[in-house]
């Protein structure tokens, strides 16, 4: 093959130099071979520097000082943080700072003795206190330049506050989403994403493993195995957004009286819910988790169904009892990628209508819901620094979430397997 | 263990040969859990077929309105719903430019990580080097959109280029990261495919007095030929595919352009777009990006099926 690829004649065919040529030669090889070297090597160095950059671009955007701005002293409403008040001392605060006709209009919104404590404490931070952030600075100026900043703040912003920030922060993680970018959180859109985990990975997971079985285990080579497996393959390849597309005319539309829960006595929604979301992302994680749970199975060594067999054991009972228990590692490693690639998509949902201002948690499959990749999505496209600090702080969220999902499938892996 | 075994031997022969039969049974429960997962597997046809009706049905629905024309469709380059002209180019254009920009930087990349990681580098070293490719390829797109609208526009782009000729949304940035986005897809595909190469031919060509470059480049990736062509093809129409990227830093609102500094819309982010706001069902607007995501599967359909053909089609198999 080598020698038909364009060797110019003169320099290896028919022609062996000699004397100083042969080393002039050779050299010459090696500094190409070294040359090239670098440049392959420097491809992958490439890479690692952008992933770097990536997480540098993050951590810069989520840490750093902000310039902060308050309407009333916090100290000056109670002798006590604020935090460590109770809901009613929290209500009364609101009464006294805010108009009436405000005030009646929250308690429409939620009566205020229903509302938690989490809640009202949030509406006094964004009423009364009115807290303010003015100016945002990144991690590596704050860190290197901080002179200029504070010369900055006390020449703009003279009646301001200067301090280190943490967006990423535990009430970030609890409180629900808010306009004011200091006071939103990801705290509802981290359950939107649990629930529509949840549902999916009930749904793709046991239809997932049972489709595996079939090709590996029952098909015979007919044609229904070959149209079932291209399918699979297809599938895998089909764009995100195109089962959003489908998830959008099936779940959301055609078949809203049963996602919208109208069917169960559920009246102020529309198709666009948890459920829908669910079916979508099941149908898309569903070739990801066939394929891996087929590699499982196909492991599984034909000598421990053979024994199992020669011992009279059915075909259901051979897979349950042998081959499923020793293709399970295998299985759960498939899930759990299955699982971080659901947690990651954001196409799909955006298509199906997950809505991005929701200040309620989800408590049913029939709700509406948000998920952390559309809040991440949201936020970057708002303009604003404060924005892109929240989303930067929803990032670390979400890939924080990811890598550790992924270690624990690479150490399941690395546990279980085993060889034959 | 071998007194229990026994013990069991007798039991077994304590049984009156012929009061058992031994022929197999049709047992309910094993046909019904057959059914089961011949169901489960059916569920991948299933879906093919609802996304193609589904899809053939809406376009069918928006090709049949008064306003469009198919000839308009594929012939003109204004795609301006509010007025009711619908030409496709625009969209296309972006997308194609987009995807292109992302193969011409993660081909030539994800190949020379390929060959660097099954070529030069020790299995220590490569054991460092590919769960940071992982990593990389693990990464949600919507962090990748993030990334190139807040760092690749502001800091590399408009620092090289000048502030007033790249606009804040634009292509390029958009193609570079979704470069870097499927470098590791080509990357472990084409180390698949080099990795396959079996060791006698390398053996074969350093014993004739080749360098490592020269068995590489000469021996290794022609005979993985088809494997790293697969990867380019499936790349490319991961890009075609890819939504979060474009629908982050390449703009919203379509745009006949060929200036990769520019804003334009892609295929997938006006699908985003579109359908992210609440549409009404009945609108042209609902029915139209049911046409592009036509567009789209038959596209990434074609571009899939011609990359298993090739990978069948050209393989070297080797003893």
């Amino acid at each position: 093959m080598s020698a038909e690829s364009g060797q110019p004649a003169g320099r290896s065919i028919g022609y062996l130099p000699e004397g100083n040529a042969i080393s002039k030669n050779i050299a010459g090889r090696r500094i190409r071979g070294a040359v090239w070297r670098i440049l392959f090597l420097s491809s992958l160095i490439i890479g690692i520097v952008a992933l770097a950059t990536l997480l540098y671009t993050i951590v810069d955007d989520a840490f750093g000082y902000i310039v902060v701005q308050t309407k009333v002293d916090p100290d000056t409403l109670a002798d006590r943080p604020l935090a460590e008040l109770s809901k009613e001392e929290l209500t009364e605060i609101l009464r006294a700072n805010i108009s009436s006709g405000l005030f009646r209009r929250f308690d429409r919104d939620e009566p205020f003795s229903e509302r938690s404590k989490e809640s009202v404490l949030a509406l006094v931070e964004e009423r009364v206190v009115g807290r303010e952030v003015v100016a945002v600075y990144k991690l590596t100026e704050s860190l290197l330049d901080r002179e200029r900043i504070e010369a900055e703040t006390r020449e703009k912003y003279p009646r301001a506050e200067l301090e280190f920030h943490s967006w990423i922060n535990r009430e970030f993680l609890s409180r629900p989403m808010s306009s004011i970018p200091i006071l939103a959180g990801v705290g509802n859109a981290i359950l939107g994403s649990l629930w529509v985990i949840v549902i999916t990975m009930l749904l793709a997971v046991p239809v997932g493993v049972f489709g595996a079985i079939y090709l590996e285990e029952y098909a015979s080579d007919n044609w229904y195995y070959r149209l079932v497996e291209t399918n699979i393959n297809n599938l895998a390849g089909v764009p995100s957004i195109i089962y959003g597309i489908l998830g959008l005319a099936i779940f959301v539309r055609a078949l809203e009286p049963f996602t919208s829960g109208a069917m169960f006595g559920v009246t102020d929604s529309n198709g666009r819910t948890i459920i829908s979301a669910g079916f979508t992302m099941a149908l898309l994680i569903l070739p990801l988790i066939i394929i891996n749970a087929r590699e499982a199975i196909r492991a599984v060594p034909q000598s421990l169904r053979q024994a199992s067999y020669g011992l009279g054991a059915t075909r259901w009972q051979t897979i349950s009892n042998h081959v499923l228990p020793n293709a399970l590692p295998g299985i759960l490693t498939g899930t759990i990628l299955g699982m971080s690639r659901a947690i990651g998509e954001t196409a799909p949902l955006i298509v199906i209508g997950a809505s991005t201002f929701i200040v309620f948690s989800p408590d049913s499959i029939f709700d509406k819901f948000t998920v952390i990749p559309i809040q991440i999505y949201n936020w970057t496209s708002q303009p604003g620094a404060q924005f892109r600090s929240i989303a930067a702080a929803a990032i670390i969220v979400l890939l924080t979430t990811l890598l550790t999902l992924n270690a624990t499938a690479i150490l399941l892996r690395n546990r279980f397997q085993r060889s034959y | 263990m071998e007194q229990e075994a026994s013990v069991k031997i007798e039991r077994v022969t304590g049984v009156v040969p012929g009061e058992i039969d031994l022929r197999g049974r049709r047992r309910l429960s094993e046909s019904v859990i057959q059914a089961i997962t011949y169901l489960c597997g059916g569920i991948s046809i299933f879906t093919t077929t609802a996304i193609v009706i589904v899809l053939f049905r809406e376009a069918w629905l928006f090709f049949g309105s008064p306003e469009v024309d198919i000839g308009e469709f594929f012939g003109t380059t204004t795609w301006q719903p509010e007025t009711g002209r619908f030409g496709i180019w625009p969209l296309m254009t972006a997308t194609m430019i987009t995807s292109l920009i992302a193969l011409l930087v993660a081909v030539p990349l994800g190949l020379g990580a390929a060959v660097y990681l099954s070529e030069y580098a020790t299995p220590r070293s490569r054991g460092y080097l590919k769960p940071i490719l992982e990593i990389l390829a693990g990464v949600p797109t919507v962090v990748y959109g993030y990334f190139a609208l807040t760092f690749v526009t502001p800091f590399i782009l408009q620092n090289l280029f000048g502030k007033e000729n790249v606009e804040i949304y634009n292509m390029l940035s958009a193609g570079l990261t979704m470069g870097i986005m499927i470098l590791p897809l080509v990357a472990s595909m084409s180390e698949d495919a080099l990795s396959a190469v079996p060791r006698s031919l390398r053996e074969g060509s350093y014993g004739l007095g080749a360098t490592r470059l020269e068995t590489a480049a000469r021996v290794v990736v022609p005979a993985a030929l088809s494997g790293i062509f697969a990867a380019v093809i499936v790349a490319m129409s991961r890009a075609v595919g890819e939504t979060m990227i474009v629908a982050l830093a390449s703009g919203a609102g379509p745009k006949f352009t060929f200036n990769p500094f520019q804003a334009a819309e892609t295929m997938t982010g006006h699908i985003a777009r579109i359908s992210g706001g609440d549409i009404s069902y009945a609108s042209i607007q609902y029915t139209s990006i049911f046409s592009i995501a036509l567009v789209l599967f038959f596209v990434t359909l074609l571009l899939n099926l011609i990359s298993g053909w090739v990978v069948r089609r050209f393989r070297e198999v080797y003893e």
